[in-house]
């Protein structure tokens, strides 16, 4: 009785549990964006058919349950089969799967044919950042390979290509695209399998190393996107964030037009460091002559640090991506950062800084290294490595020798969201969850003092 | 020469002279299912350990320091092998299995009660190695259940060096041992079936361990080729499966393999596991309802061919799981199409389990609560398969948190209402003793409703583009900030859920000691194992005689018959035939005649 | 298929016993055979996707076909010889004579062993010559393959040496008669599994 009750109420409350979720708390769908409406209808088209046999058989039990328990004298019927029932139930449940999978082949069908005027654009997953790349004047994509990927190179792209040459490359976790233009998505992956996800274009697609999967659509509607990746790619995967901005057609050329082009990427003029160098007097009060860093006057040493890390550091000061509220010392070094007026002042800097020698930090932080040590290799080597060398690739700077009182505050800066939550931080929102890895200040010390352990390859070698 | 019982010939049953040997290095196939049965439940345990760890993670993610990303991947990837292979694998065949087999066919033992002995000792060796991964350098792998290729040997995943390697030996070697126990089921329900046991008369239990054991046979082979192959290529530097790739902004040296081959092949044992795990709990549940219900299963045919065709398909859907995986996406017709065919025979048992309680006399036992449970669960677990599975849905909804939904309700809360459903339906033919009827209620309605509580909201996360294997779902602008409050809610009903499983702990230990003692056939049940001589059945089962079997497994309320059922060892000359293909009791125009 | 049939009985409708002491529905044999019957299709399907990958990955771009050498036409003729041997030990077997079947059995797991040994020098002149292990797929093939053979081959040696000891401590043929028969289907299995990967393996 209890059951048949229960059963009645739970195929009601699933009913209305279906109204309160999808419309009061809205978890249903976001707006859509892009031209699949065919996906939308075909889901309603199954939740319907689906949630009338849920009720239907449901109610039928509770009903069973209820009018058949057993009461004194009362005695089951005898009835091994009845073929004819059961062949109408297969019928009717072939109807129902018909009428579903009808519509569904129907727009796989559309989703798996691209019309012929979609404009081609790649997407380059990686270790746990998005790339994108579109392709030039002439409309193609030059090849590229996962064996030529340097960091001057990061999508492998085939210098001997003359189609690649005018390839525009977004090393940037953001992209844009014209509204109501068919886009063509050409995915390729660095390392290991990705999945390139807007929840309001409906579609997604792997990204698997070794060869070019694609998806297509249409965006409908101007806005930002979140891209997530929704295929498990190591422990970063949480993190693996993008953005998709729809925007004009005139936006949009005005945007592509200030990128550079695979081209002008390979023939950069080399930053100087003597122009460096004549601007570095002003940072030598603070970070000292050959950046040592200086714990008294909060200044962590900037020595050892790769010409890529400093340039995008300084240009977040200089953007107030850095240094806003409740970054006391960041907001002085954002005012600092403002000398450096031009982009090639900053590259010029950066490029001086890594001329440094790199000598370890002096040690100031004590902490429990085992635990330290667990902690680190267990959540913070994938990126910087097991000797906190850092790497390009995964955008992580080398941890070894640095100052260790700047990186304790620093982790707290993150833990407390004071830096990296930016919008325009991409990577520092990266750090905003994995500093969660360490419990509170007392696990910040001892991974800081770890790192204190740790010799940096690069120094080891003497490079 | 001349014939004996096939279940007496070459009956050379290893008599037990010591505890050690009736215990431990029993050849006993009811003392193997029981220690099958229990190194299963205990994984099990580690498994659910491990998601309520996940839970309080996403539940409340800045409060409780439990786990790290690292350990969060570990959990997701542990908890999930474990979960379908040691546990619920091993639970269902090694362990009822075991069990029912040689009971239901009236034999005496399995075939090879030595190499039985050997499956259970070898599938212990494999969880020792599983669980061993916990504590060496690096921990487990954290590559996801899937093990997708190139992830899980680069450095970005947790436990890509050791954890990985224990993970696939250990595979290896729980197919071995399934493949030992395996052969022995099968052969024991062909050949050792006792006398008038024709394999239309078999219980559906039977027939649906014996087709998930032939499922297992053919599909595993697939995991443990996969399985070498990976090996291969993490130990030995072999790329078949790891294409060129960068390693922490190094390339490495492999080149040319391919991470979808691996995915065929994962999947081509993955999706017949899935009804590995489902058609014994078909199996089962069938038995339960028809027993408790004191009226015969509906269309017992049409069931066994549903099992088999139910088998054979499972064989061409395994893509299913790879639309969105870059294979080529013409092969989405053909497994949209397979995958929803299936829809048409498992409907068709959904049906017949409830036309079994249409005009019954249902009992409303334990056992009966949680059979009728996984029907409700299973519905909707299966329903939502048919989102999953027309391809063009899958675009939005794979990797999202309405695929953890779904197979939860499918395959994780189904099988084990049935398991439960099943371990105190035959609770009192194993220990000899009832259980707490009203604490196995309590448990039905903890777990049902609480797991009701924790995938009914995932299935809507999912919809609104929830992802999966997240740590923490971080910022995004789509997600309305109630996701948040849904994950607390499905955390806390976790949790509910975890702790209530101590009532069964508690009623089984209870009951061992100190509950009723049980009657030889405490529900009236037909089937051959409620008849031994002794309860519990002692070594050899069956005393001097084996049974014989005079009528199939549901004679249940046989008009005219002495009680309301008639085991399958009565004699057709003891109880009455009924011609009539439907017949009611309170509309009985012949009653005069009889 | 007679037991397709029966699947369209209608169990309620006959009581009584049905067949003979012999389940309908049993195979007319021993439960050894049935269960090697199971296990050679088992076996068949893990070669099958073995070689279903092979022929998948050889489309990939870095395939490089690899020269066999000579060698192994030498080792499948051991391994053919072991098989007759097998066959005519079983024969005798089979028509109740036990003049030198125990020679035969020995010689037909002794041809084996051979072909095991043959083949392990066939992977040592790959190595000398500089073919190794990970560089190329077709490579990586061969000794897999080649090894996934050997390994069920030594499962089969350990019922053959089973039995051969139970042969030399007195045991009549006939007692063991059974583990003769498997032993010679396993061995013809696997010959013809040899057969197919070598006819592969050569001509890609």
């Amino acid at each position: 009785m209890s059951l048949a009750i229960a059963l009645f109420l739970l195929v009601i409350a699933t009913v209305v549990l279906h109204f309160v979720f999808a419309y009061y708390f809205d978890w249903w769908f976001t707006p859509l964006a892009a031209d699949w409406g065919g996906i939308d209808l075909t889901v309603n088209i199954t939740l319907w058919v689906t949630g009338f046999v849920f009720v239907a058989i449901n109610a039928f039990m509770a009903y069973c349950v209820w009018r058949f328990r057993h009461k004194q004298g009362h005695k089951a019927v005898y009835e091994p089969e009845n073929h004819r029932l059961e062949i109408g139930l297969s019928v009717f449940t072939a109807i129902g799967v018909v009428l579903m999978l009808a519509p569904g082949l129907f727009y796989w069908a559309a989703f798996v044919n691209v019309p012929e005027e979609a404009r081609d654009y790649e997407v380059l997953a990686q270790q746990w950042q998005w790339q994108y790349r579109y392709p030039g004047a002439d409309g193609v994509l030059g090849s590229a390979d996962t064996a030529l990927v340097s960091q001057s190179n990061p999508f492998g792209i085939n210098p001997e290509d003359p189609n690649g040459q005018d390839d525009v490359v977004v090393n940037d976790p953001q992209m844009r695209l014209p509204v109501d233009q068919d886009a063509h998505f050409l995915f390729r992956s660095n390392d290991v399998l990705h999945n390139f996800t807007v929840p309001q274009f409906r579609v997604k697609m792997d990204l698997v190393p070794g060869l070019v999967s694609y998806m297509w659509f249409t965006p409908t509607e101007v806005g930002t996107y979140d891209v997530l990746c929704e295929e498990l790619c190591g422990i970063g995967h949480f993190i693996m964030r993008g953005q998709v901005v729809v925007e004009t057609e005139e936006d949009f050329n005005a945007w592509l037009d200030t990128q550079p082009t695979f081209a002008e990427t390979q023939n950069m003029v080399a930053a100087n460091p003597a122009a460096g160098q004549a601007q570095y007097a002003i940072c030598a009060t603070c970070h000292g002559q050959r950046g040592e860093g200086n714990l008294a006057l909060n200044s962590p040493k900037i020595s050892g640090q790769p010409a890529w890390y400093v340039e995008r550091q300084l240009q977040y000061f200089r953007t107030g991506v850095r240094g806003g509220e409740g970054d006391v010392f960041g907001q002085q070094m954002a005012a600092m950062a403002t000398t450096l007026t031009s982009d090639q002042a900053v590259r010029d800097m950066a490029a001086y800084i890594a001329t440094f020698p790199d000598e370890p930090a002096e040690r100031t932080v004590t902490g429990d290294i085992a635990n330290g040590r667990d902690i680190y290799d267990r959540n913070c080597a994938a990126c910087h490595l097991d000797d906190g060398s850092g790497t390009w690739y995964t955008d992580a700077p080398p941890l070894a020798g640095q100052s260790d009182w700047y990186m304790v505050t620093q982790l707290g800066n993150f833990r407390a969201g004071i830096r990296g939550m930016h919008p325009e931080d991409d990577y520092g929102e990266q750090m905003v969850y994995m500093a969660t890895a360490m419990a509170d200040e007392e696990e910040i010390r001892d991974v800081a003092a770890y790192i204190n352990t740790l010799v940096s390859s690069s120094v080891a070698l003497g490079e | 020469m001349a014939y004996v019982p096939l279940a007496d010939q070459e009956l050379e049953l290893h008599h037990p002279h010591s505890w050690v040997t009736k215990y431990v290095w029993s050849q006993d196939h009811k003392v193997i299912a029981i220690q099958y049965g229990g190194t299963a439940i205990a994984v099990g345990l580690v498994a659910l350990v491990l998601s309520l760890l996940m839970r309080m993670q996403l539940g409340f993610p800045e409060t409780f320091d439990l786990i790290d990303p690292n350990s969060y991947y570990q959990s997701v990837t542990m908890h999930g092998m474990i979960m379908v292979i040691y546990l619920l694998t091993a639970l269902f065949l090694g362990g009822f299995g075991n069990y029912l087999i040689p009971l239901m066919c009236g034999a005496r033992d399995m075939v090879f009660p030595f190499m039985n002995m050997l499956s259970y000792w070898v599938y212990l060796v494999s969880v020792i190695i599983l669980m061993a991964s916990f504590f060496v350098g690096g921990g487990p792998t954290g590559a996801g259940w899937t093990l997708y290729p190139p992830q899980t040997s680069l450095a970005g995943t947790p436990g890509h060096d050791m954890g990985i390697v224990l993970m696939l030996i250990s595979l290896a070697v729980f197919i071995v041992a399934f493949t030992m126990g395996g052969l022995n089921y099968v052969v024991t329900v062909l050949q050792y079936r006792c006398r008038g046991l024709t394999m239309m008369r078999l219980p559906l239990s039977i027939w649906g361990i014996f087709v998930a054991t032939v499922l297992g046979l053919f599909a595993f082979p697939a995991l443990l080729v996969a399985a070498i192959m990976m090996l291969f290529d993490t130990l030995l530097g072999t790329s078949f499966f790891m294409p060129a790739v960068i390693e922490s902004g190094t390339a490495l040296d492999y080149e040319g393999g391919s991470p979808i081959l691996f995915q065929h092949l994962f999947w081509f044992f993955g999706h017949p596991e899935v009804y590995i795990v489902a058609l014994p709990a078909f199996g089962l549940v069938s038995d339960v309802l028809s027993t408790h219900a004191r009226k015969n299963i509906f269309g017992y045919r049409m069931m066994v061919w549903a099992i088999i065709v139910i088998g054979l398909l499972s064989f061409i859907v395994w893509a299913h799981h790879m639309y969105v995986s870059g294979m080529h996406p013409y092969f989405g017709f053909f497994f949209a199409t397979t995958t929803l065919i299936i829809a048409v025979p498992t409907a068709l048992k959904v049906y017949n389990w409830v036309l079994t309680l249409w005009e019954g006399d249902l009992r409303m036992n334990a056992p009966m609560y949680f059979a009728i449970g996984f029907i409700f669960t299973f519905i909707h677990g299966g329903l939502t398969g048919l989102f999953l599975g027309n391809v063009v849905i899958d675009l939005p909804l794979s990797d999202t948190y309405f695929v953890v939904a779904h197979f939860h309700m499918v395959m994780g809360v189904s099988p084990v209402l049935v398991l439960f459903a099943a371990l105190y339906h035959w609770f009192p033919k194993m220990s000899g003793r009832m259980y707490h009827e009203g604490m196995a209620k309590l448990h039905f309605w903890c777990t049902f409703l609480g797991t009701y509580a924790i995938y009914l909201p995932m299935h809507y996360l999912g919809i609104h583009g929830v992802p999966r294997r997240y740590y923490a779902l971080g910022t995004t602008e789509f997600m309305v900030p109630a996701t948040q409050d849904a994950n607390t809610a499905i955390t806390i009903a976790a949790l509910f859920v975890g702790a209530s499983q101590l009532l069964f702990f508690i009623n089984i230990f209870w009951s061992l000691r100190s509950g009723k003692k049980a009657d030889p056939n405490p529900w009236g049940a037909n089937t051959l194992e409620w008849q031994t001589p002794e309860t519990p059945p002692i070594h050899g089962n069956w005393g001097d005689k084996l049974p014989t079997v005079y009528r199939w497994a549901y004679d249940y309320s046989v008009p005219g018959a002495h009680e309301d059922f008639i085991p399958q060892n009565t004699p057709e000359s003891e109880e009455p035939t009924v011609d009539a293909e439907h017949f009611d009791p309170d509309h009985d125009t012949s009653k005069a005649d009889l | 298929m007679k037991s397709l049939k029966h699947l369209a009985d209608k169990p309620w409708e006959r009581k009584g016993i049905i067949g003979g002491l012999r389940p309908e529905g049993a195979f007319d044999t021993a439960p050894a055979k049935v269960a090697l019957g199971f296990f050679l299709i088992v076996a068949t399907i893990i070669f099958s996707l073995f070689t279903i990958s092979y022929f998948i990955r050889m489309e990939l771009p870095d395939w490089r076909p690899l020269g066999e050498p000579g060698q192994l036409w030498l080792n499948t003729g051991l391994l053919a010889l072991g098989s007759v041997v097998f066959q005519l030990a079983r024969n005798k077997v089979g028509r109740g004579e036990n003049r030198n079947v125990f020679a035969l059995f020995l010689a037909g797991g002794l041809c084996t062993l051979a072909f095991i040994v043959g083949q392990i020098m066939v992977w040592s002149d790959l190595m000398a010559g500089g073919v190794y292990l990970a560089p190329n797929p077709a490579a990586s093939f061969f000794y897999l393959l080649t090894g996934v053979h050997i390994a069920h081959l030594l499962g089969g040696l350990w019922v053959w040496s089973m039995t051969s000891i139970r042969l030399a401590s007195g045991k009549e043929p006939k007692d063991v008669r059974l583990s003769i028969e498997t032993c010679t289907l396993y061995w013809h299995f696997l010959l013809v599994v040899w057969l197919v990967l070598f006819a592969i393996l050569s001509n890609t």
